[in-house]
């Protein structure tokens, strides 16, 4: 999933002092699972925005609400009544749903309440490591199911790096070298000959934002609009 | 047993402190208490295995958001007993009551709100 942070609350408090009526909007997908931006999240950080712009002699008054997803137009749809009240919105869901929110509602100022930080797996309540950087080329199936991209602190899709030192990256003793970790996971599979095989660069320069069409879903009807 | 401890300490009880969350006590700071203690079992004594251990990773958490906010992170605190000792809950009470008195009154209670 998708996992983010809070941000720091000063960092919140300084991007929002000049408003007034405020609405938090938490996600109830990705975020809330991590932990960061549902509709527990959101009463806490209702209550410290409260209580701080109290102490500070500038009070606000807010309105809270967590949507199902802020990726999803049929959810932020639940907001068109309901934002025209407020001076500003607050987003803590991902980067992606606080886009989204922005782009619904383009004369208010939307600020973000989250850090996001990747995609990850849930280790434990709470504890959450990344896994993938959403490359778009897989290369997985040649590297023993280990991403080089997100594991390898140079992201190499040929590695190892010289650098590489007794099952450690050459950064620190404490990084594993994820080529290293290819290495005896390919070994042991006996399919040591996808080390072997050759990655073409990936294209990371003059990027531009990737759109995604699933085959089957294509709507030729809207082809010339 | 008949103890005394001080008048103003309110109990709200829980089955087990893990059940106290963060908003819980941020909110109890909110609406004006002076402060909040949460008393939990002794440590590696919960019936749960973890819920005391929670409710202290929890009241640090107060802690540190508290200070954020601008209010001192002293007011909320966590103490721990066995349930058999009853003359320690009231000291615990006494002891909460004299350090709050010492920090004065939660200082949001003077501000205004927001409508
Ligand atoms: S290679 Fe790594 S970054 Fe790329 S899609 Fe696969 S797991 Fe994600
Ligand atoms: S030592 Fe291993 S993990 Fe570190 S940069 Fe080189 S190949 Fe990547």
């Amino acid at each position: 999933m998708i996992v983010a942070k809070r941000k720091p609350f000063d960092e919140i408090m300084d991007l929002t002092k000049d408003y007034k009526k405020i609405l938090l909007v938490g996600c109830g997908t990705c975020v809330a699972v991590c932990l960061a931006g549902g509709e527990k999240e959101v009463a806490v950080l209702a209550a410290e925005l409260e209580m701080g712009r109290r102490l500070q002699d500038n009070p606000v008054e807010l309105g809270s609400t967590t949507l199902e997803r802020q990726c999803d137009r049929e959810y932020l749809a639940q907001l068109d009544k309901t934002a025209g009240d407020y001076d500003a919105l607050v987003s803590m869901a991902c980067g992606v749903g606080i886009q989204f929110l922005a782009e619904r509602f383009p004369n208010k100022p939307v600020f973000p309440a989250v850090d996001t930080c990747g995609l990850a797996v849930n280790q434990d309540v709470g504890w959450y490591e990344e896994r993938c950087r959403s490359c778009g080329r897989c290369v997985l199936g040649i590297t023993g199911g280990i991403c080089p991209v997100t594991m390898c602190a140079k992201g190499l899709y040929n590695g190892p790096c010289g650098g590489t030192n007794k099952g450690s990256c050459e950064i620190s003793a404490d990084q594993p070298c994820a080529w290293n970790a290819i290495y005896d996971r390919l070994k042991a599979q006996g399919r040591l000959d996808c080390i072997l095989a050759f990655s073409p660069p990936q294209e990371w320069k003059d990027t531009t934002p990737r759109t995604l069409l699933q085959p089957g879903y294509k709507k030729p009807e809207k082809a010339k609009a | 047993m008949r103890l005394n401890y001080p008048p103003n300490v309110k109990i709200i009880l829980v089955p087990c402190t893990g059940k106290v969350d963060v908003i819980h006590m941020l909110q109890a700071i909110q609406k004006g208490a002076d402060g909040v203690y949460c008393v939990g079992c002794l440590e590696g004594s919960c019936h749960y295995n973890e819920g005391n251990l929670r409710c202290r990773e929890r009241v640090n958490h107060v802690r540190e958001l508290l200070q954020e906010i601008g209010l001192e992170s002293d007011r909320v605190r966590m103490y721990n007993l066995s349930s058999g000792e009853g003359p320690t809950f009231a000291a615990y009470a006494t002891e909460m009551t004299e350090h709050i008195r010492k920090l004065g009154p939660n200082p949001l209670k003077k501000k205004p709100k927001g409508n």
